[in-house]
């Protein structure tokens, strides 16, 4: 491992790809868009370059342009790809589109993961076969050779069974699983360099953590340089040497990792680092009383799925969320963390009976004096009123508002839906809403599509808000936005909380989200809470093992403090 | 999948008593029956018509038996001695009547199904991967002309320019010389020779709607991620298209069986009238209109058996090709 200290002494590696002055326009119907501005960086053996920016600012379509497979409207205006290799430097953007040349290239010399491992392999043809017809393109192997190739592939990327794993389809294999096999493919014909698209971002912490640790040992193994592209600076911290910071299209700042996060020059990079490094704290609130009654509390709540046996008896292939017991304290925020699988999504659906729970109840007290009424059996006008008190806000701020409806609508529904104001008066509260979550008036009468991920969540916040309600269940409300985005939705949820007393239940896997924003946190694995704590005592000192391997596998936005490496891990 | 076959063909038992049930009280809903419809032509010429003969033919033909009594004598004669009942009109069985028909129909159909698929696919992919070129539009004009072009105009068309300049007889499935003849090789170019009018009149508009959703749909395929994985891997541009995204958009393509078959066979009935093909559709037409119920109940009821037979294959199919489906 090559560590901070011997970075200096050794010889500076040689370059394999180097970018100059590479620019990126695209062909709007309206303008030109200037995507990449004057890009150059170096790819070096061994090494790893990440490329950082937050959505829209050139970095993905950087990364394809090196291998010419930029879509239609984009095209590569200007600037050098030099690709050194045994045989001498060859020049990539001269080389003509699809032609031989450049599919020599692609795959045998440089090779591409991606953010989808669930739709960048395609489904109707098994993982065999496609890793198989990338070693015939680029390697003399016959068909047999190819396929024991493939099993000692998979092997090598730590796929259990491999060879008959060769024969399963992508869809019976997980998100990691699917990673995996796609750096089986990618790493097949040994590239010099490999481009790694946001290759964990859609993956748990756990697994982030064993994709990168064998991303990073085949890197080692084989001496690849790699371009890594992320917007995720604690990962960035975690494995890269050298940062380049990209900000509408252009490089703002370049450097090696322990400057870039030690000594950023620029404004963008300390406010990027400031955003992450800010969710790495608590929040300085004193947590509400603990003492009165629970606002809302679940005993004993599963849910079951799977079929009957054919005797009539119920069988549940899964159980999804396994005798969950939970409170919620007024103006508390209790955080669910847990994987993707773990059931918290499925928690929270039951919470408020969209899905029904198999077993177990609900009690919901609208008020301190008042009696806890039963959710799991009120009849559907009360559940109406229950469901007006308690709302939810969604992960993907894009999918969730429709498309059709302008922000008014989006926003007054529920208000008209429960005919609680009309006309003007509908109005004037919309424009409340929007004032409260820091939107302007004037935009009621846009549609969704006029707005950032960031507003358009701030629209379903307002949309959960409509009613008054008491408790806002929050699934993985900020997880699709970008980091800087992130801390300001997370700050108007607190903000909105102080001002109208309400309760979260803030559903999420991004540990550091968590740690910001909760109070209490209950950790679940395969359907069950494995512990509940208060959130300081879970991220700092954790004491069941999946929890303490879940912390440690977080990545630390600190060159000289790496923490992935030094994970407990938790089998099963 | 052997398991999954054998539960598709036991589903079909429902559906095709039902289907049975519709069919025969389809044949039912007009006011009066058969003997109604004669003793109105026989009344209109002058002739004079004897009540007692009138019942008396009732009695032969279990006209006066109650609904329920009269379809499950048919539905069992059906099923357990394969006797399809009797054509008044025709005075002969329906069986001897309804299979030449039939096999002419399916044979029509089916040749309008490859042609729609050979024609559709290779449009299909090209205006897809080709999207807002010149050969897009110029198909996608021609596309929507065939949808819009009313069969029989189409028909009319074809006869006559197939008549005025390739001085063929027209109309039929053969010319003059080779009916009643047995099969050669010699009477199935005749064949071919008549049988490119009616398919290609058939498969027009089939064939517009399947380029549309072919070129929907690969559209959508060619911007998913995988499609750029293979790129990125090195393939040639045509075996990346070919072996991606056209593998995943076929999916409609297959369960276009489904509904193409019935759309053919049904749309077949005012071309067939209009070339005088010897296909079920006008036999059927004129079995309705003369309440001929054992022989236009036998039609409906063998149609909905071609259907549920043509989603059937057009589901095995889909599992074949698509893993998805085969495995949940």
């Amino acid at each position: 491992m090559a560590g901070a200290s011997d970075m200096n002494s050794a010889p500076e590696p040689q370059v394999v790809l180097s970018v100059r002055d590479l620019s990126i326009d695209y062909h709007l119907r309206t303008h030109i868009l200037h995507a990449v501005r004057k890009v150059s960086f170096d790819l070096k053996m061994g090494r790893t370059t990440a490329l950082v920016g937050e959505s829209g600012s050139g970095k993905s379509v950087t990364a394809r342009a090196l291998l010419r497979i930029i879509d239609k409207p984009a095209t590569v205006t200007s600037g050098k790809i030099t690709l050194n290799g045994p045989d001498g430097a060859q020049r990539l953007d001269r080389l003509r589109e699809n032609g031989p040349e450049i599919r020599r290239v692609r795959g045998g010399r440089i090779a591409l993961i991606f953010q989808e491992p669930m739709s960048s392999l395609s489904p109707v043809r098994t993982i065999g076969a496609q890793i198989v017809e990338s070693l015939l393109l680029h390697r003399d192997m016959t068909r047999a050779e190819a396929k024991a190739e493939t099993v000692r592939l998979l092997r090598q990327v730590e796929i259990k069974n491999p060879e008959q794993m060769a024969d399963r389809y992508t869809f019976e294999f997980s998100g990691g699983m699917r990673q995996r096999a796609m750096i089986a493919m990618a790493l097949a014909c040994d590239p010099d360099v490999l481009i790694a698209d946001e290759p964990t971002t859609a993956l748990d912490v756990t697994t982030q953590a064993e994709i990168m640790d064998l991303i990073k040992r085949l890197q080692t193994e084989r001496g690849m340089a790699m371009l890594m592209i992320t917007h995720d600076l604690g990962l960035v911290a975690e494995i890269a040497d050298e940062v380049a910071v990209m900000r509408w299209g252009r490089i703002v700042e370049q450097g090696s990792v322990d400057r870039i996060f030690h000594e950023p020059q620029t404004a963008y990079t300390q406010k990027l680092l400031g955003a992450t490094l800010k969710l790495e704290k608590a929040h300085d609130r004193p947590a509400p009383p603990t003492d009165g009654e629970p606002i809302l509390s679940a005993r004993g709540l599963t849910k079951g799925f799977g079929a009957h046996t054919w005797t009539g008896k119920t069988k549940w292939s899964i159980t999804a969320v396994d005798d969950v017991d939970l409170d919620l304290w007024p103006g508390e925020n209790l955080g669910i963390v847990g994987e993707s699988g773990s059931g918290k999504t499925t928690l929270g659906k039951m919470l408020l009976r969209i899905t029904e729970p198999s077993t177990g109840k609900i009690l919901w007290r609208p008020s301190q004096s008042d009696p806890p009424q039963e959710v799991t059996g009120m009849a559907p006008n009360a559940l109406k009123a229950y469901r007006g008190a308690v709302r939810l806000v969604f992960q993907d701020p894009f999918a969730s508002l429709n498309p059709r409806m302008t922000v008014k609508q989006v926003i007054g529904d529920p208000i008209h839906v429960t005919g609680k104001a009309q006309g003007r008066a509908l109005d004037e509260r919309v424009g409340e809403l929007l004032e409260l979550v820091g939107l302007d008036r004037s935009v009621m009468e846009r549609y969704p599509h006029a707005f950032s991920g960031g507003q358009r969540q701030r629209i379903g916040i307002a949309r959960a808000l409509a009613l008054d309600p008491h408790v806002i269940i929050a699934d993985e409300a900020t997880s699709a936005l970008d980091v800087s985005i992130r801390a300001q939705i997370l700050d108007l949820l607190l903000k909105v909380q102080d001002q109208l007393g309400l309760s979260y239940i803030f559903i999420a896997h991004d540990i550091s989200t968590v740690r910001y924003f909760c109070d209490r946190v209950a950790v679940m694995h395969r359907g069950k809470v494995v512990e509940t704590g208060t959130a300081e005592r879970i991220c700092t000192a954790p004491e069941a093992p999946y929890t303490k391997a879940l912390i440690s596998a977080v990545p630390s936005p600190d060159p000289r403090n790496k923490r992935m490496s030094l994970r407990t891990r938790f089998d099963i | 999948m052997l398991g999954y076959i054998i539960k598709r063909i036991i589903l079909m038992v429902p559906t095709m008593i039902g289907i049975s049930i519709i069919a025969f009280l389809i044949i039912q809903l007009p006011p009066g029956d058969y003997l109604t419809s004669v003793i109105a032509r026989m009344s209109d010429s002058g002739q004079a018509v004897d009540p007692e003969e009138v019942a008396r033919l009732r009695r032969i033909y279990g006209l006066d038996d109650p609904v329920i009594v009269q379809y499950w004598n048919w539905i069992t004669g059906i099923v357990l001695r394969g006797d399809f009942g009797y054509s008044f009109e025709w005075g002969r069985p329906v069986s001897e009547l309804i299979w030449e028909r039939m096999s002419a129909t399916l044979g029509v159909s089916i040749a309008a199904l490859i042609f729609v698929w050979a024609v559709s696919l290779p449009i299909g992919i090209y205006s897809a991967v080709r999207r807002h070129s010149i050969g897009d539009h110029v198909f996608t004009f021609l596309g929507f002309l065939g949808l819009a072009i009313p069969n029989f105009i189409l028909a009319l068309t074809l006869m006559y320019i197939s008549y005025k300049h390739f001085g063929q007889s027209v109309g039929g499935l053969y010319s003059k010389e080779f009916i009643g003849e047995p099969m050669s090789f010699a009477k199935f170019w005749d064949l071919l020779k008549h049988l490119w009018i009616p398919v290609v009149v058939i498969g027009t508009s089939g064939t517009a709607a399947l380029i549309r959703i072919l070129r929907a749909n690969l559209t959508d395929e060619l911007s998913k991620p995988y499609v750029i994985t293979a790129r990125a891997k090195g393939l040639r541009e045509f075996d990346v298209v070919m072996k991606y995204p056209v593998r995943i958009a076929l999916n409609p393509f297959v369960s276009a069986i489904g509904w193409v078959l019935p759309q053919l066979i049904s749309g077949v009935t005012i071309t067939a009238i209009v070339l005088n093909l010897p296909t079920a559709g006008p036999m059927l037409i004129r079995a309705l209109v003369s309440q001929d119920m054992y022989l236009a109940g036998s039609f409906i009821l063998l149609m909905g058996l071609l259907t549920l037979v043509g989603m059937l294959i057009s589901d095995l199919l889909l599992a074949a090709l698509d893993p998805r489906i085969r495995f949940t």
